[in-house]
């Protein structure tokens, strides 16, 4: 019959509206590049490992002990093995039915989800239950089940700050559902202010869109920010106002290179704001071992908590975690051992420190340099990085520029990023992939690529771009005089 | 009108619907999957509709408003439709507040404002997606709740029950049972997790020489040796060229290593297929009848239609194209686009291997139709029959001179079955051929949304599909090993079968592949009866009668369908081989005990 059984023509059209810029048209052309031969510098994922960052070792070593429990009976195995990490190694392994190779319980294993919940109590003051933390596999895994539970169809909205990680966007797209943006001040140091969050809902109602939930990523991705305690009240009042579940991605929680704001759960604000709000705001937060010190990416291991979601609706959304059997086991080891790491006496304590302190350190040094690299070029600007693992800096283009990418046919900060490439081997995201006001112009670039190589890749991408401004600006710049 | 009439079938002129529904029963996940039933209805639709008449035995019929679809109309309540044999539950009636929603509901109204408690959550059962509420997945369903309630007790007191321990036979999870894992593999794993200790002289006292080669062989195909960092989010490139060479070898046809998409195991696959492929509910998708529920609940969860075929008990489960075409012509008179087509082999949960005739019958069905093969090749190494041989779809497509152009393919594999029974590694890939590089490309796309899977999975789902070969220094363990998982598999599964048979009102097919039997059981007419009163399927109540007498755990045949009016329960073959005569003899004396009970006039 010459029918075609699945064309593009007839895909769900949910699928085709998907945007996900972090592994778009740039990483795909400097994935070419790379096999041509060329010298390519990935800043466009957080992915920590992949730019040389080493694993923790004694994670490592109790991971690898899972896996190959024959060698916990070998008397030689302490020869490669240190005895703490043979001890935690049998213990995650009690708490598993049947090793790394049975699926677990499908919300993770229960003597894990103890200790993530016991890991949050040291941090928030305030007790945590076990049965309302989901273990998944990473972050984005636990947000679309939450986000699938959620959106009923276009009808419903989701606030979503902008810029924002694309995760949510390209989700709430898969779903069907609608995304309500509110912008974050760049210039309050993308500050998010409760009058424009009234603003956006308002204007979604007015379309006739249910908001039903409010995304925050905090420290923020791509902006870095990190959200102050004062906010987080205001969001959290705001929410119980306007009776929105409140997202809190929170994956980046210890990656903060500042003093001043050090991070803060919305879960412990929430608790401290006591009574009616602490009983009614519902709030799910997310963590992963992805980030932090461990960016553990290639494990995909992650959970979410919730607060004050009935039974009836956690059930539903264990049947939705149901069916894809469980996490993966290895990753909820992972989790165990990063909310329960070791302690002082420990063998492993302080190459443990020594490991992390060194990784936390030179991420905090490496994003004063990006900062202060941006800034010192022609036509950047950008706020310092509070927390994460990326820069956003602003990127004011020429009109010259702006007209020679519409004749190019690509959105003018994708060509500054494609040239950006092409001339560096710099691969970072433009910033249109997560949204961004009209009219200006952005970039995202990880902080993570090895310090010692951070100040060449800083003064190519300042040659780059002080010279695609001078080739561009000329008129410009006088017309303004 | 007779109820019957109107509902079942229901005829082209009638879809039901629910709308905004609350109170007891309102619930939907016991509803029949008709294709032309619907959960639920945007407000703007059931605005076109208005009441004329009664209530027909606890549906609400309406009318379209003038202009409006001139299809009628029923608005639903809280029936269980899946279970015909609960006559009592029929005719509960609806909340007739619930229903007169409908005519008074504004379009600015929020639904989540239906809730009674003073302030309505954002996040409640009543307005949660209802696409969610209505999957069902019965593998982990209610009797599996109870079995961890029992085992908790037994933990807390041992004496509690007449039983020591949970056999838990309800899903395919080996390594919880007490199987090993192939020591290759995980000694790969191993090393691959902490390559710091690849070049030390002590490693080689711990691990075999060749686990060793291979380790170095798969971190140099991981770029920076980085298991770590994210990989290409169709998986690791060189992990794809081994499974490529794997599925050449297997099928003496070459694979190209980019039609390969490594996920967390093979439910995920499934979902992203029918994310792709389901666009709304007038979108089908044929099932097998029995089948295994990640179908209908992934299908329920994309918003589609399932559109049965029934598996033929009497031939060994067999599946016959005449009712393929029958269940197609039906489904498209109804107005539905069926769009593929899932065929698992062998068969979950009914074990069966499809003959290669048969499966070249399918193939030429789905180029003829235009529909996409899903073929859910999980258990392809799970093999206990001499006389049969597994034949993967690709392999008789090719060989029919069938390629790309011709059909659409797609193969599920994963770690968590055959002897290696890898289960929480999450670990699986599809094999996607037949389409156009567009398609790929939004394949691609919705598999870089969740970054890419596990590396440790794809690591061993690179193992599985390229296994030590003669020659090297694991070979004989591997295969050892190999041998006695699947030889044992067999044993068992030989042993159950037998058993059943030998039950009264039993009786059970083959198990030729997989992990499971299927026996059908006819039920005395008064244990139907004490169903009914505990408000339960028949099956499920066999079932739930068995777990609290023996601690036995199967799951009913309602959880993966059936032709109705006959019951069936899914056991698995995976207690460990000396746990097997005590599962027989527990399962005999209830069995007995149970008939004697129920057995006689009502």
């Amino acid at each position: 019959m010459g029918l075609k059984a699945l064309d593009y023509e007839t895909l769900n059209e949910n699928v085709k509206k998907v945007q996900y810029a972090v592994r778009g048209e740039l990483y795909l052309r400097a994935s070419e590049l790379q096999k041509e031969g060329k010298k390519i510098i990935f800043t466009n994922v957080g992915n920590p490992h992949a730019l040389g960052q080493k694993p923790l070792t004694f994670p490592r070593q109790v991971v690898a002990l899972c896996q190959a429990p024959f060698l916990l009976d070998d008397p030689n195995v302490g020869l490669l093995f240190p005895a703490d990490a043979i001890a935690r190694a049998k213990h995650y392994l009690s708490l598993t039915s049947g090793g790394l190779g049975a699926y677990s319980d499908s919300r993770g294993i229960p003597g894990v989800r103890k200790e993530v919940a016991e890991f949050i109590e040291r941090r928030d003051g305030y007790p945590s239950d076990p049965e309302l933390i989901f273990l998944t596999d990473g972050a984005s895994k636990g947000v679309m089940q939450i986000l699938n539970c959620i959106l009923r169809g276009q009808g419903d909205g989701i606030l979503v700050p902008v810029p924002q990680y694309p995760l949510y966007s390209a989700t709430i797209s898969l779903l069907g559902g609608s995304l309500v943006p509110y912008y974050l001040e760049e210039s309050a140091n993308w500050g998010l202010d409760i009058d424009n969050l009234r603003e956006s809902v308002a204007q979604a109602r007015f379309k006739g869109i249910t908001v039903r939930a409010m995304v925050i990523i905090n420290p923020g991705n791509p902006t870095g920010q990190c959200l102050s305690e004062a906010n987080l009240r205001e969001i959290l009042n705001f929410c119980y106002q306007e009776n929105l579940v409140l997202l809190g991605d929170e994956v980046y929680q210890q990656n903060i290179y500042q003093d001043e704001r050090p991070f803060i759960s919305a879960r412990k604000v929430l608790m401290d704001m006591g009574a009616p709000i602490s009983k009614e705001v519902q709030l799910v937060s997310f963590h992963t071992v992805s980030k932090g010190y461990w960016g553990e990416c290639g494990q995909r291991g992650g959970y979410f908590e919730m607060t004050n979601l009935s039974p009836q609706t956690v059930d539903e959304i264990y049947k939705i975690a149901s069916i894809a059997l469980s996490p993966n086991v290895p990753a909820q080891i992972f989790m165990g051992l990063m909310v329960n790491p070791l302690k002082p006496g420990d063998i492993s304590y302080e190459q443990f420190v020594r490991e992390s302190q060194g990784i936390l350190e030179s991420l905090r040094r490496r994003a004063r340099l990006m900062t202060d690299g941006f800034n010192s070029c022609k036509n950047v600007v950008c706020n310092f990085t509070e927390g994460a693992m990326y820069s956003f800096p602003q990127i004011r283009l020429p009109p010259k520029a702006m007209e020679a990418a519409k004749k190019a046919g690509k959105v003018p900060d994708v060509f500054y990023c494609l040239k950006l490439l092409e001339a560096t081997g710099i691969s970072t995201v433009p910033g249109s992939g997560f949204g961004q006001k009209e009219g200006v112009f952005h970039l995202r670039t990880t902080i993570l690529p090895a310090e010692e190589d951070m100040p060449a890749i800083m003064s190519s991408f300042k040659k780059f771009n002080d010279e695609f401004m001078d080739q561009y600006e000329d008129n410009w710049n006088h017309s303004r005089m | 009108m007779e109820w019957v009439t109107i509902v079942d079938p229901p005829p082209s002129t009638t879809f039901y619907a629910e709308y905004q529904n609350t109170g007891p029963g309102s619930t939907v996940d016991q509803r029949i999957k008709w294709a032309d039933y619907r959960s639920s209805i945007p407000e703007a639709d059931a605005g076109k509709f208005t009441v004329k008449d009664e209530q027909q035995g606890g549906w609400i019929r309406m009318y379209p408003l003038p202009g409006a679809d001139m299809r009628r109309f029923v608005i639903g309540s809280a029936r269980n439709l899946l279970h015909r044999s609960h006559q009592n539950s029929l005719f509960q009636r609806p909340l007739l507040s619930s229903s007169y929603r409908l005519l008074s509901s504004s379009p600015s109204a929020d639904p989540s404002s239906s809730s009674s408690s003073t302030m309505a959550h954002p996040v409640a059962l009543n307005n949660i997606n209802p696409k969610v509420l209505e999957c069902e997945y019965a593998v982990r369903g209610e009797i599996v709740t109870l079995a961890q309630k029992l085992q908790e007790e037994i933990k807390a007191k041992p004496e509690s029950h007449p039983f020591e321990e949970i056999l838990y036979c309800n899903i395919g999870n080996p390594q919880s049972l007490g199987q090993q894992p192939i020591t290759f593999f995980r000694e790969v794993l191993a090393l691959c997790d902490h390559p710091a200790i690849l070049d030390k002289s002590e490693t080689q006292g711990l691990f075999s020489a060749d686990s060793i080669e291979r380790a170095w062989q798969i971190l140099d195909q991981i770029p920076g040796r980085a298991t770590g960092a994210y990989s290409h989010s169709q998986g690791v490139k060189g992990l794809r060229d081994a499974i490529a060479a794997g599925i050449e070898a297997r099928d003496g046809f070459p694979a190209d290593p980019n039609d390969i998409f490594l996920t967390d195991g093979a439910s995920p696959a499934v979902h992203m297929m029918m994310q792709l492929l389901i666009r709304s509910e007038k979108d089908g998708i044929l099932c097998p009848i029995p089948q295994y529920p990640l179908y209908s609940a992934s299908i329920a969860l994309h918003g589609g239609s399932l559109v049965p075929y029934y598996l033929d008990e009497a031939t060994g489960w067999g599946l016959e194209v005449s009712e393929l075409k029958k269940q197609l012509e039906t489904a498209r008179s109804k107005g539905i686009t069926v769009r593929a087509l899932v065929v698992i082999n062998p068969g979950n949960p009914t074990g069966q291997l499809l003959a290669e005739e048969n499966q070249k019958a399918i193939v030429e069905f789905c180029k003829q139709e235009g529909l996409v093969l899903l073929a859910d090749e999980v258990y392809q190494e799970n093999v206990y029959v001499p006389e049969k041989k597994f034949h993967s779809f690709k392999k008789v497509s090719r060989s029919m001179g069938y390629g790309e152009k011709d059909i659409s393919l797609v193969s599920f594999q994963s770690v968590s079955k055959g002897y290696y029974g890898e289960c929480g590694k999450r670990g699986g890939y599809m094999e996607v051929t037949g389409f156009g590089a567009d398609v790929r490309e939004q394949i691609y796309k919705v598999a870089s949304v969740n970054l890419c899977s596990n590396i440790s999975g794809q690591i061993l789902a690179s193992l599985v599909m390229s296994p030590p070969k003669v020659g090297d220094e694991s070979y004989e363990s591997y295969s050892a090993e190999r041998d006695g998982i699947l030889s044992s598999l067999a044993r068992r599964a030989k042993t159950l079968e037998d058993a059943f048979n030998k039950l009264e009102g039993v009786k059970c097919n083959k198990a030729e592949g997989a992990m499971y039997l299927f026996p059908r059981i006819e039920l005395p007419e008064k244990a139907i009866k004490a169903a009914e009163a505990a408000k339960k399927a028949p099956d499920a109540y066999y079932c739930q009668r068995l777990l609290t007498a023996t601690g036995i755990v199967f799951v009913p045949g309602s959880g993966f369908g059936q032709v109705p009016g006959t019951w069936h329960f899914r056991c698995t073959i995976l207690p460990q081989e000396e746990k097997i005569p005590s599962v027989v003899s527990r399962l005999t004396d209830f069995h007995k005990s149970f008939m004697d009970e129920f057995r006689g006039l009502v």
